[in-house]
């Protein structure tokens, strides 16, 4: 550590070095950080996911200087940007294919998680951060959703905010205390602004830096599920590490090339992705007196959603919804193999993964579809096998034929 | 790594084409058409703009979309618009607002004509072909004698009555079994049958309607064009960018072992 430093001589980085550790801080966590050789596309995502982010706070600003908060105003302002301003169509459609960008990363980040164990220890705190960081994101997101102030954002943050009614004893209030009215209305609209573009990304930009400052602590996991840190080599480096820069700098770059010229084709040529990144009701500006024909929120709510709106009883849906979100919290400790990786287990995991990749897909298409009875019956079908994978992971995962796992990483050079 | 690149690539397409019918779409009647409009035809929009002008901005404003815009974006002379596109007392400006007081239009037809600037994103193109191409005589509707398969009820009158003519519906009796069982009959329309001809025979009469779905097509998304036309390069760019950056990390990546 530290060879890198360089505080002697006359130099400027040698007067910057006395003053700001810039050397040292290269050298420990990128040039002298090693990373798990064996990363597969998998672990693209989680610096696309920061990518996002920073993309989403600088369009953001931008966005936020020409947006007018206000019943009145919100509406309206969102056209003249995107019909008026320079290339304001370009900083609103970045912006909104951001946000739909953002949850595919972190859908893809978390899938990584699950299939390779990365949640399990020493990983836990990594984990539940993640978590954390999720959780803003769908406050971010859903606020962020309401702005344009279409009238699927009105009815959108109606059905939401409505489902902390069913919340025993404070329900009502706590209901009316969000909304700052009695009905979601101007003041509602102003203090999401407010969360939505101080609140909420601060915390979020917060939980980041702990999510990293956990990775760093702890070491990436990898598609093998091996610590690398209990191989080291007569160096004491890990023999199946390599240091993150400048091979993970690089790897990542490819995989952002790759993403931006996705996201490009979307921004350019599909902004509203067939009605899912932007919703048509949302053409229309909030209207109080005209219901859309059928209320659903974004893509990435509606797993959640179709389980709230399949159970009858209201209070027992929103129960449901709730730990349908939460109980990915639980993972770390409801996980009880030894292995980590979904590689080198039994059948009956690999099996149980796989139903609920597919029940999470299903249930984001149902929650997007009317109400119709077909709908609501495949979503009730899908509900116990949703808990099931939480219920059942315990036990499969302890009791499931879990192969030997490899002393080293599996890498094939190139 | 390659071959999961392309499939990776391959799978966001597949998903992206699925995206339209992933999104609820709502089901199709079976008289409902395709607009079939092509928003880089320039001579439809110019036509579609006439059309506007003249049959439809007399109640419905495109508050969003000024007179200027459109003659920069259709390439309408400053001449022509000043003649054909400006309304007279408006400036090339100004936004394009209809001449109908509020107050007239809340007592004519019960509710102000909506603002159309963004009613073939929020409804769609198809829906809005649909809208200008069913209207029917029905002595149902004392209002206006007139309905319209698309939005049944409408307070709309057939304004293209005098280039579409009115044509009539005819409807039929459907026998089908219903949740207990029982035979239940349902009236559901079959076809339109010719009623008071217009200046337009009904071919014509599509294409005018397509033109003006075209133009509202253009007026809800102006920046279309242009996004798709700077997008190209963009994507161009972005896959060298990829390329290069492919390039320059196998080089790194052939060390490690």
């Amino acid at each position: 550590m530290g060879a890198a430093t360089d505080t002697k001589g006359g130099g400027f980085r040698a007067w910057l070095n006395k003053r700001l550790p810039v050397d040292q801080f290269m050298a420990d966590q990128l040039t002298g950080y090693y990373a798990p050789k064996n990363f597969n596309i998998w672990y693209f995502f989680g610096s696309l996911a920061l990518l996002v982010f920073v993309m989403q706070i600088v369009t953001g600003i931008f966005v936020t200087m020409h947006y007018k908060v206000g019943e009145a105003t919100a509406f309206n302002s969102v056209e003249y940007l995107v019909r008026e301003v320079p290339y304001g169509w370009l900083l609103r459609t970045l912006h909104s294919t951001g946000a739909s960008a953002f949850f595919i990363v972190v859908y893809l980040h978390m899938a990584r998680a699950l299939m390779y164990g990365s949640y399990k220890a020493p990983r836990e705190l990594l984990w539940v951060i993640g978590m954390l960081i999720y959780f803003a994101l769908m406050a971010e997101a859903f606020m962020g959703y309401v702005l344009p102030w279409g009238n699927m954002s009105f009815w959108g943050a109606q059905v939401i905010i409505n489902i902390f009614n069913t919340i025993p004893v404070v329900g009502p209030d706590l209901v009316e205390w969000i909304r700052g009215d009695y009905a979601v209305a101007d003041s509602t609209l102003n203090r999401f602004f407010s969360l939505h573009v101080i609140a909420l990304p601060f915390v979020i930009a917060l939980l980041i830096l702990l999510h990293l400052v956990a990775l760093r602590q702890v070491g990436s996991n990898n598609p093998d599920g091996i610590e690398i840190k209990e191989n080291l080599g007569p160096d004491g480096k890990p023999k199946d590490g390599i240091p993150f820069h400048p091979y993970y700098t690089l790897k990542d770059i490819v995989g952002v090339g790759l993403f931006l010229t996705l996201f490009a084709i979307v921004v350019f040529f599909v902004p509203t992705f067939g009605g899912l990144f932007l919703e048509k009701p949302n053409f229309e500006p909030a209207n109080p007196m005209s219901t859309p024909e059928h209320i659903a929120p974004t893509w990435y709510f509606t797993p959640y959603y179709a389980i709230l709106r399949a159970i009858p009883d209201q209070r027992l849906g929103a129960l449901a919804f709730a730990l349908s979100v939460l109980a990915f919290v639980f993972l770390p400790w409801l996980d009880r193999a030894k292995n980590k990786s979904i590689r080198y287990r039994g059948l009956a995991s690999k099996l149980l993964l796989g139903m609920f990749f597919v029940v999470f897909l299903v249930l984001m298409w149902l929650g997007l579809q009317p109400a119709e009875p077909l709908y609501v019956l495949m979503a009730r079908i899908c509900i116990p096998l949703y808990f099931a994978f939480f219920i059942l992971l315990p036990f499969v995962s302890k009791a499931d034929a879990n192969g030997p796992v490899p002393d080293r990483v599996t890498y094939h050079a190139h | 790594m390659r071959t999961k690149f392309a499939s990776l690539i391959g799978a966001l397409a597949l998903l992206a084409g699925a995206s339209s019918t992933f999104a609820n779409e709502g089901g199709h009647a079976g008289w409902q058409r395709e607009a079939g409009n092509e928003v880089a035809n320039l001579p439809s929009l110019q036509r579609g703009a006439r059309n506007f002008m003249s049959y439809c901005s007399g109640c419905h404003s495109l508050k969003y979309v000024r007179y200027s815009r459109v003659a920069e974006d259709l390439k309408i002379s400053d001449k022509l618009r000043d003649e054909l596109l400006v309304k007279p007392g408006a400036k090339a400006t100004d936004y394009i607002v209809s001449s109908m007081p509020l107050a007239d239009a809340q007592e004519w037809f019960g509710k102000p004509p909506p603002d159309l600037s963004l009613v073939a994103r929020s409804r769609g193109n198809d829906w809005v072909f649909n809208f200008l191409t069913t209207f029917y005589a029905d002595s149902a509707s004392r209002q206006t004698g007139v309905n319209n398969l698309q939005l049944p009820g409408t307070a709309m009158p057939h304004v293209l009555a005098s280039v579409q003519g009115v044509q009539t519906a005819v409807w039929e009796n459907v026998e089908h079994k219903g949740e207990d069982g029982k035979a239940v009959v349902t009236t559901t329309f079959k076809e339109f049958a010719p009623g008071v001809a217009g200046a337009m025979t009904p071919e014509q009469f599509d294409e005018f309607a397509r033109d003006t779905v075209n133009f509202l097509d253009y007026v809800s998304d102006p920046t279309q064009l242009e996004r798709q036309g700077l997008g190209i390069w963009v994507v161009l760019f972005l896959l060298m960018f990829t390329g290069i950056a492919y390039m320059l990390k196998s080089e790194y990546w052939k060390d490690v072992r």
